[in-house]
């Protein structure tokens, strides 16, 4: 979060649809949430966090929407450990080679 | 310019935009009923597959090494009856420039999207054609819009697909992230409309013809390698693109006799539209939510006329568990030194079993790998599942349940395929081609159409018409 300055690299929000604009085929629980869009792009004016800027994307496009971040860090990782995952090495080594007294 | 940007306005000018964003007049294919003229379409709207091989090899695409899972086909051997256990064989796919076989799909559509004068270039995917079609654009020097549906509506993305807009960013495109729902469509098209850039659809001749390659050169491959075609191919099965390819590409290289068998996770029960279900599946494709929809109704995709048509050409479609798939991931990596995945798993995972019923002196091919890393390894996955209040236990893979739990097998033999009856979705292709054309007689042309498009006869094809009341004129 925080304020974008002219320039500031920034991921910026949009609803495309309300929920009662949602399309017919949309199943129940969907409908009762908007349809959301969010890109990234350059601020071509400061803004603060949660208002309206424009930005342009690395294709040239201006888009306008609600500044959610500047500089965005990508979140994804590779998560907690699952030690159920070392069950199953050991044992399919167990499997194919006998186990530890075949060592 | 005021358009009418109503989501009823832009899917009225949907026919409109995509004739601009792809060029091709599917309607010269059309026989005015149910019928087309695939191989037509194929043969005019596609690249023969000299072409292809040129224009994939100019952008380093293709030409992947087969590896021998030696140590899985030992372990298979000891669950399989005597005398049992194929070789089970992979496909390296992940050496493509952006580390996934649909870099063959992309190198076709950007290179004719440049060979027609489009600026660039516009995906609608969440997955590796995302970063496939952004790395070609980048080598061939166009712009590149990926739009992906990516989180529910807490903004809580899918870690995979967190991690294909990391990589198409990588690759220099814009990503435009969208939550749950069918109307990414909608934003799809005015996309297109406001750019006037090339739809890089999946489902395209050139798109499908890209996959050609990747059959032929197998087969090539095993000649010299093995000096013999392979007994089984096993394709993970979404859209139909890579069966259809795949099979198109072993024709080509005159391996009729190999078997096709297609391979899905099965997440039966989970709504693919739902904003709910979406961040509590941990397979983003190649499961059952896109590969049974597909099958019986290949029309739905982005284009008139889908290329992709996979009843043509599946000899058997099974279904594996999501525990399953993990459990092998986990094989392919500590007994083969191979860490790879998630896709081409799936159809590992079918392999490890089928093999069990083959011949020792059989060969079976997984024909795709994809990379892995952040977001995509079973760690990310099977810890978002954990957050998502999915159980993670052993036990019998058949008592899992989508959405709720995970089941690892106790052990390697708990590991099966499931059968899914071929004919059943031969069946709905079928009645969906009525319905959805609105017609109450078929032409003797489109008999013959529904027949091939099924991989099965007239006979078959009649059985059905019957049934429905429905008859040749």
């Amino acid at each position: 979060m925080g304020a974008a300055k002219k320039g500031d690299w920034v991921q910026i929000h949009q609803v495309v649809f309300k929920p009662e604009e949602r399309a017919p085929q949309v199943p129940e629980d969907t409908k009762r949430v908007a349809l959301e869009l969010w890109v990234k792009g350059y601020a071509l004016h400061d803004a603060e966090a949660g208002q309206e800027v424009l930005v342009e994307t690395v294709t040239g496009r201006k888009v306008k929407g609600e500044l959610i971040e500047v500089n965005p860090r990508y979140t994804h990782d590779f998560g907690d450990f699952v030690p159920e995952l070392l069950k199953i090495d050991k044992q399919l080594k167990e499997f194919l080679y006998g186990g530890a007294d075949n060592e | 310019m005021n358009r009418d940007l109503s989501y009823a306005a832009v899917m009225g000018r949907k026919n409109e935009i995509m004739k601009q964003a792809i060029g091709i007049d599917y309607s010269v294919f059309e026989s005015g009923s149910i019928a087309f003229d695939y191989e037509r379409m194929m043969r005019e709207a596609g690249y023969t597959l000299e072409e292809i091989q040129e224009i994939q090899s100019s952008t380093s695409v293709g030409n992947t090494p087969i590896i021998e899972l030696r140590n899985l086909t030992a372990l298979a051997r000891k669950f399989a009856p005597k005398g049992k256990g194929a070789r089970i064989f992979i496909k390296d796919e992940a050496c493509n420039p952006s580390g996934s076989f649909k870099a063959r799909r992309a190198a076709n559509a950007v290179y004719h999207a440049k060979k027609h004068g489009y600026k660039g270039v516009i995906a609608a995917t969440s997955g590796n054609y995302g970063a496939a079609v952004a790395s070609q654009a980048a080598m061939r020097g166009l712009k590149c819009i990926i739009v992906q549906e990516c989180y529910d509506s807490k903004m809580i993305g899918q870690p995979e697909i967190l991690e294909k807009q990391r990589a198409c960013e990588a690759y220099g495109a814009e990503v435009v992230q969208l939550s749950v729902g069918p109307e990414l469509f909608y934003t799809f098209l005015t996309l297109l409309e406001d750019t006037g850039y090339f739809n890089a659809s999946l489902y395209t001749p050139f798109g499908i013809a890209g996959v050609e390659t990747l059959g032929y050169e197998l087969a090539i491959q095993f000649r010299e390698k093995v000096g013999k075609d392979p007994d089984k191919v096993v394709v993970t099965h979404a859209g139909g693109g890579n069966v259809t390819g795949t099979a198109r590409g072993l024709i080509k290289a005159g391996a009729e006799g190999v078997e096709v068998v297609g391979a899905s996770v099965d997440l039966s029960g989970l709504h693919m539209a739902s904003d709910t279900d979406f961040n509590r599946k941990s397979f983003t494709t190649g499961h059952t939510g896109f590969g049974i929809p597909f099958a019986t109704w290949p029309d739905r995709a982005d284009v008139p006329r889908n290329a992709a048509r996979p009843l043509r050409y599946l000899d058997r479609y099974v279904l594996v568990r999501q525990g399953e798939v993990f459990y092998m991931t986990e094989a392919l990596s500590v007994l083969e030194g191979l860490e790879r995945g998630p896709a081409g798993n799936t159809s590992l995972t079918a392999a490890f079993m089928l093999a069990q019923e083959m011949d020792e002196d059989q060969i079976i091919v997984v024909q795709e790998t994809e990379y892995t890393g952040a977001g995509k390894h079973p760690l990310p996955q099977l810890s978002f599942a954990k957050k998502n209040g999915i159980e993670i236990l052993f036990g019998n893979p058949d008592t899992e349940m989508p959405g709720k739990n995970i089941v690892f097998p106790e052990d390697p033999s708990m590991i099966k395929v499931r059968d899914f009856d071929l004919d059943k979705a031969r069946t709905s292709y079928i009645k969906n081609c009525i319905t959805n054309n609105k017609v109450s007689e078929v032409t003797k042309e489109d008999l013959e159409f529904l027949a091939a498009d099924t991989k099965t006869d007239e006979r078959f094809v009649l059985n059905i018409l019957t049934e429905l009341g429905v008859k040749v004129k």
